[in-house]
């Protein structure tokens, strides 16, 4: 049935930063768009090219704001595009984290960063105390830390890199591990990649702690119709792209081990 | 009893209702089909499969109509080698009907996936015949009653279960389709498949779709769904799944009316995977307040001058 956040809206990309050498911030304006929540996604149809899910990063006064890694065709040809360039936009999409109060935890590995920073920005005002651990391979891919360094109010922003070259030298689960250890948290919120996302699941379920995730899958139709993004008996699009920790369960055979291919096969993620 | 009203039996199969999932809708996991199952369907339909893997078009493969959806997915499948494994599994979590939807670029293709999806399970086989002849590029094998009744006769041969023709509307006489199909063996007809259909972007002067054109599905395309069961009905007696924007129980009653024996439902299941049931229930008020014992006895009711 037609939906007014499904019909596709063009716009005109109003901004672009470099965020690292690998990611590229791009602003336009949507009205629907503006008032996503942090976790929901949008289709951006680059004519020509291709039409691709993308996080929103962030929302301010109908502009929106989306974070890119270059990884392949349609992301490489983003990274080329300047303000002014046309592109179409359907969504939101998909649900989002649900806000919680209290003690959050904020789990964030490469562009998984970016629904997070939005999160952080709706929860600071709303929480007793909001951590972030972020991870990344090197220093320069460390997305967002400014940001994250304001809203976290400095101890509380935990930074690893694989290389040493920023924060502590190891993966983002090993000051986890000892922050789960000894502190309280009433929620904790991942995204990035799913191997992550998979070991976040691991150690918060053996603590019997609350955890919301966010998974991607290949997207086509992003409405719940083709199929293309199932995980178990669920569809990313629309059933998520949030998940809770009893979702996870029911997926585990799945999680950070198999999804569907361009032809429907199952591949490893 | 309620399922007295709305069970139905049609070319050798039973179903507790008549509301069946269209294919090509959720249609590649058995998780998924069964989640749809639980969401009231009475039968389900896979994901059109063929002989090998193919990872579709590039997207934009779906675009929003005005009353509809316009989508151009290329038939993405794993092949039915692969497929059968899931078909395998999904005959295990499944307490209704599965249907394989096959396709093919030639007969002894469409043969030969047919018999390996029985082969592994399925209960039924509707072929999809709305994909080119390789011999004849551009015309679809579902546009030629030569072709069309050369692929249902050798699937025909090749399976011992029932065989349905979807049947695609892009086509002058709906009927002569019918007739080819039918008299190469079709157990049952499914009316129909999407309407050949595109869109383009104004700023942009350009199709949306990758693939420039596309198939037209939801509320936009009943009217046309139903005139070609109703022009079908009135020729032959074979039985007919009717399909195409079927969103509510009235859509449904009403391809019911114009002689359809069951329905599909594609489109709507996106805003709704429990829409089967929500529209059985409205069936069985409808019945009810008619005085209708079965659905059976409303099939081809508009047809009575
Ligand atoms: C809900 C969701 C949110 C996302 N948010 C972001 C984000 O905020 N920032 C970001 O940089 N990336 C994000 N991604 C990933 C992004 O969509 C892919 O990196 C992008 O589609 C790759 O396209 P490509 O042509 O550049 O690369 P390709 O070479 O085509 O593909 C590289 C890999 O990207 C993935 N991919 C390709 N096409 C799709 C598709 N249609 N849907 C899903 N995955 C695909 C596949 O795993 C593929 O192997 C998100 C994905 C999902 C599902
Ligand atoms: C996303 C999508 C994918 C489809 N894929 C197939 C397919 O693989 N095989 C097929 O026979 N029909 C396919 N169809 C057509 C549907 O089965 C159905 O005939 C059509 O959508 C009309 O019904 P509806 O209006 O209820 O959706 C597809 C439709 C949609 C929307
Ligand atoms: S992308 Fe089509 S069902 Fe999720």
């Amino acid at each position: 049935m037609p939906t007014a956040n499904n019909a596709i809206r063009m716009t005109e990309i109003v901004n672009v930063r470099t965020e690292s050498p690998t990611v590229k911030t791009f602003t336009f304006t949507d009205r629907l768009c503006g008032k996503a929540k942090p976790g929901q996604f949008v289709m951006l149809w680059l004519p020509g090219i291709d039409e691709i899910p993308l996080s929103i990063m962030d929302v301010n006064n109908g502009l929106v704001s989306v974070s890119v890694k270059a990884v392949g065709d349609a992301t490489r040809h983003m990274h080329n595009m300047e303000a002014g360039t046309l592109v179409g936009v359907r969504g939101p999409f998909g649900n989002s984290f649900i806000e919680s109060r209290g003690r959050v935890l904020l789990v964030g590995g490469g562009t998984g960063t970016a629904p997070l920073l939005f999160l952080a920005k709706q929860l600071s005002a709303k929480t007793e105390r909001l951590s972030f651990v972020e991870g990344a391979k090197t220093k320069d891919e460390l997305l967002f830390v400014r940001e994250l360094d304001g809203i976290c109010s400095g101890k509380n922003l935990i930074t690893t890199t694989e290389d040493g070259t920023a924060g502590l030298q190891c993966l983002v689960t090993q000051p986890l591990g000892e922050l789960l250890d000894k502190e309280r948290f009433d929620m904790i919120y991942t995204c990035g990649p799913e191997v992550m996302v998979k070991k976040i699941f691991e150690m918060t379920e053996q603590r019997k702690l609350p955890l919301e995730a966010s998974l991607e899958r290949l997207m086509r139709c992003g409405i719940g119709l083709c199929g293309s993004c199932v995980i178990g008996k669920y569809r990313v699009c629309r059933d998520g792209p949030v998940f809770t920790a009893a979702q996870l369960r029911e997926v585990a055979d799945e999680l950070g081990i198999s999804k569907l291919g361009f032809d429907g096969s199952r591949i490893p993620v | 009893m309620e399922s007295n009203l709305l069970g139905i039996s049609f070319a050798g199969l039973s179903l507790e209702n008549p509301t069946i999932l269209a294919s090509g809708i959720l249609g590649y996991t058995a998780e998924s089909l069964k989640r749809v199952a639980k969401g009231g369907a009475g039968a389900v339909v896979t994901k059109s499969i063929g002989a090998s893997p193919r990872a579709g078009y590039p997207n934009p493969t779906v675009v929003q109509a005005e009353a509809g959806l316009l989508n151009a997915m290329g038939l993405p499948n794993p092949g039915i080698d692969v497929y059968s494994e899931e078909i395998k599994y999904a005959k295990t979590v499944l307490r209704v009907p599965l249907f394989v939807s096959v396709f093919g670029y030639s007969a002894d293709e469409y043969a030969s996936v047919a018999s390996k999806a029985v082969e592994a399970g399925a209960d039924a086989v509707e072929l999809n015949v709305s994909c080119p002849h390789v011999k004849q590029t551009g015309a679809e094998i579902g546009q030629s009653p030569k072709f069309l009744s050369e692929v249902v006769e050798k699937t025909k041969a090749a399976v011992n279960k029932p065989l349905i023709v979807k049947l695609s509307p892009n086509v002058a006489d709906i009927t002569v389709l019918a007739q080819a199909a039918i008299e190469a063996g079709a157990d049952a007809l499914t009316a129909v498949n999407t309407l050949k259909a595109m869109a383009i972007d104004t700023e942009t002067m350009m199709p949306i779709l990758s693939n420039v054109k596309g198939g037209l599905s939801g509320p936009a395309i009943k009217p046309v769904a139903l005139r070609c069961v109703f022009d079908i009905a009135e020729q032959f007696e074979v039985p007919i799944i009717g399909c195409g924007g079927i969103t509510d129980w009235r859509d449904a009653v009403e391809f019911f009316l114009a002689g359809a024996s069951a329905v599909e439902i594609g489109t709507a299941v996106a805003d709704d995977d429990e829409v089967f049931r929500t529209i059985c229930r409205g069936i069985e008020t409808y019945l009810r307040k008619k005085h209708y014992g079965s659905v059976k006895e409303i099939v081809g009711l508009a047809h009575r001058k």
